[in-house]
């Protein structure tokens, strides 16, 4: 899922601005109506459709009908643990990401690119092997299986199986938006805050920290989303234990495949009000970057130089 | 994946190690990332390379080659594949006409862009399969057409689209928006016709990440699960994806059958992840040319 962040807070942002200043006149050709109503008609079937349809359907037969499917103890034992296993293994992956992206974005050292490799390696693996790996290792018949058996730890089939398939689908979400942000803000900042006497830890908490708030706040809210909505992933460790192992988007599926659509696409609406937040709250992080850039390219001389490199 | 935003600091001083080191906490920020990747990642990922390693050559290869397995991968990278070609062609498009053109609506549409990357694969699938179904939106519409999606191989890149459709637009807008108009006019001036320019001018800027993209949305579909199980109907040799293999034999308890399909699916997964980390570094190079 390369996250390309330059979208957010990269030089990209900067020539789009050059662009929109500039009268476009002579385009207004048949062929730009042609290109719009084609991109548009894609985006109503491949996008809009989907998503609509998951409302309507919830929705089929009224808004009574629809409550009623919260009204359910599996339900709200499927919500309450994807809540759980989302409050566990986002704020894990989140100091993961910033411990990377400190030792990453701040040192030079060798093999850091497969290091950084390597931390993408999460997103190139299908979740069904994610699930997989953590069978093999703590399954009945995997490595660590008889000495967890005989100290009757469950671990596969069990909350903690759902939390590390997901700490494994989401591991990368947090790293990959800070790690070109710190890159590209360089050490400088950190520098004069050691010289005026500043602790390391102080550094990163008063200076590191506030300079990539951000980035973080957007990695946090991907992976939580990712977190809440894995599937693939936790349906191979949870065992389907109603009651017990069921996150929201595996209740959907025995929903759905009891031929319960109403009740599924119920919960699934919920799954989708997050996914919609989600990007809601990443367009308002683009702007709030978008301007927050404007008013920082103020300070600065014409030929684009920080006013504090000048000295 | 991330290695191409290089520090924009005109010329640091002196890049040698000792200076990197000024600022203190490393050892325990490397310790950390180190002990927590082998953790949740590396450790847990070695089992498969390890579980195949036990097995003999040629349990490997019934395993991993049977015939039942053999149109699964046919299936999961013939659908993957189509699906990342359909959204490298319409991937292109949609991130045109959202960076160079105007009109109403057009922030929602972008806003929404996204939305695959957000929306859970179970949801997804779910919501495909309620529209391509007999009685659904566009399945009662195509019914009478002749042509059926769900439960074919259709329905499979139908599904496979969806998921992939964010890679190209994500790889493709910086570059687009980095283009330069002015290219594109001295070539009209110099006479050439519109589908010249974009044939010679603008497509070959495009292709690097435009190619990369397509990478990320093949990877991406082959190991595609969540949304692909609902709509794809599941028949052995017709319509079953590799990871539903894997499902089913993990379900068997037929634990070396699913480590032979997963240890395939890998290899391919790393050198797919391999060139996409060289594409990538082609393409910035390329942009930073300009």
């Amino acid at each position: 899922m390369a996250g390309n962040t330059s979208t957010l807070h990269g030089r990209a942002a900067k020539a789009a601005e050059r662009h929109r200043g500039r009268p476009r006149g002579s385009n207004n050709s048949p062929l730009r109506y042609v290109l719009i109503g084609a991109a548009l008609a894609f985006w109503l079937l491949f996008l809009f459709m989907p998503l609509a349809s998951v409302f309507a359907e919830a929705f089929r037969k009224g808004a009574g009908a629809y409550f009623e499917s919260f009204d359910d103890p599996a339900a709200l034992h499927a919500i309450k643990l994807t809540l759980l296993v989302a409050a566990i293994s986002v704020p894990l992956n989140a100091v993961f990401g910033l411990a990377a992206s400190w030792a990453i974005a701040k040192y030079e050292f060798k093999g850091k690119s497969f290091l950084t490799t390597l931390i993408d390696l999460p997103f190139a693996v299908s979740p069904v092997i994610a699930g997989m790996i953590y069978i093999l290792v703590f399954g009945a018949h995997g490595w660590l299986g008889p000495w967890l058996n005989e100290h009757d730890i469950q671990i596969v089939f069990a909350v903690p199986g759902i939390v590390l398939a997901t700490l494994f689908v989401t591991f990368p979400f947090v790293a990959r938006e800070l790690i070109p942000v710190m890159q590209a803000q360089g050490n400088e900042e950190e520098y004069a805050a050691l010289t005026l006497g500043a602790g390391g830890w102080q550094t990163f908490r008063l200076v590191t920290l506030p300079n990539v708030k951000w980035p973080l706040f957007y990695g946090v809210i991907l992976c939580n989303a990712r977190a809440m909505g894995e599937f693939g992933a936790v349906s191979v460790v949870s065992g389907h234990i109603r009651e017990m192992t069921n996150t929201m988007p595996l209740h959907v599926e025995i929903l759905y495949n009891e031929y319960n659509f109403v009740a599924a696409f119920a919960t699934a609406s919920a799954l989708a009000l997050v996914a919609l937040s989600t990007l809601a709250l990443k367009s308002f992080i683009e702007w709030r970057a978008a301007s927050a850039r404007k008013s920082r390219e103020g300070e600065r001389l014409p030929d684009n130089t920080p006013l504090h490199q000048t000295v | 994946m991330t290695e191409n935003t290089s520090p924009p600091t005109p010329s640091p001083p002196r890049r040698s190690k000792k200076r990197g080191r000024v600022l203190p906490g490393f050892t325990p920020a490397m310790g950390f990332t180190i002990a927590y990747l082998s953790l949740i990642v590396l450790i847990p990922l070695s089992t498969v390379f390890l579980r195949t390693s036990g097995m003999g050559w040629a349990e490997f290869v019934e395993a991993g080659f049977s015939h039942r397995v053999l149109a699964a991968y046919k299936l999961t990278f013939g659908t993957a594949f189509l699906a990342a070609l359909v959204n490298a062609v319409f991937g292109l498009l949609l991130a045109w006409v959202l960076v160079r053109y105007r009109f109403p609506g057009r922030r929602l549409i972008d806003g929404m862009v996204d939305l695959p990357f957000a929306l859970p694969t179970a949801v997804a699938g779910i919501a495909l399969t309620a529209i391509y179904s007999r009685n659904g939106w566009m399945g009662s519409w195509l019914e009478d057409l002749g042509i059926q999606v769900a439960y074919t191989p259709t329905g499979i890149t139908v599904a496979l689209i969806f998921i992939g459709l964010p890679f190209v637009g994500r790889t493709l807008r910086p570059v687009i928006e980095e283009s330069d108009v002015e290219l594109e006019e001295a070539a009209a001036t110099l006479g050439a016709g519109r589908w010249t320019i974009f044939r010679k001018v603008l497509f070959p800027t495009f292709f690097p990440a435009l190619l990369t993209g397509f990478a990320l949305a093949f990877a991406r579909g082959i190991g595609e699960y969540g949304s692909v199980v609902f709509i794809s109907g599941n028949m052995p040799m017709r319509t079953e994806i590799a990871p539903l293999l894997i499902v089913t034999k993990l379900e068997q308890y037929d634990y070396a059958g699913a480590t032979a399909i997963a240890l395939v699916m890998l290899v391919i997964s790393f050198f797919l992840l391999l060139t996409i980390n060289l594409l990538q570094r082609w393409s910035s190079q390329r942009i930073g040319h300009r």
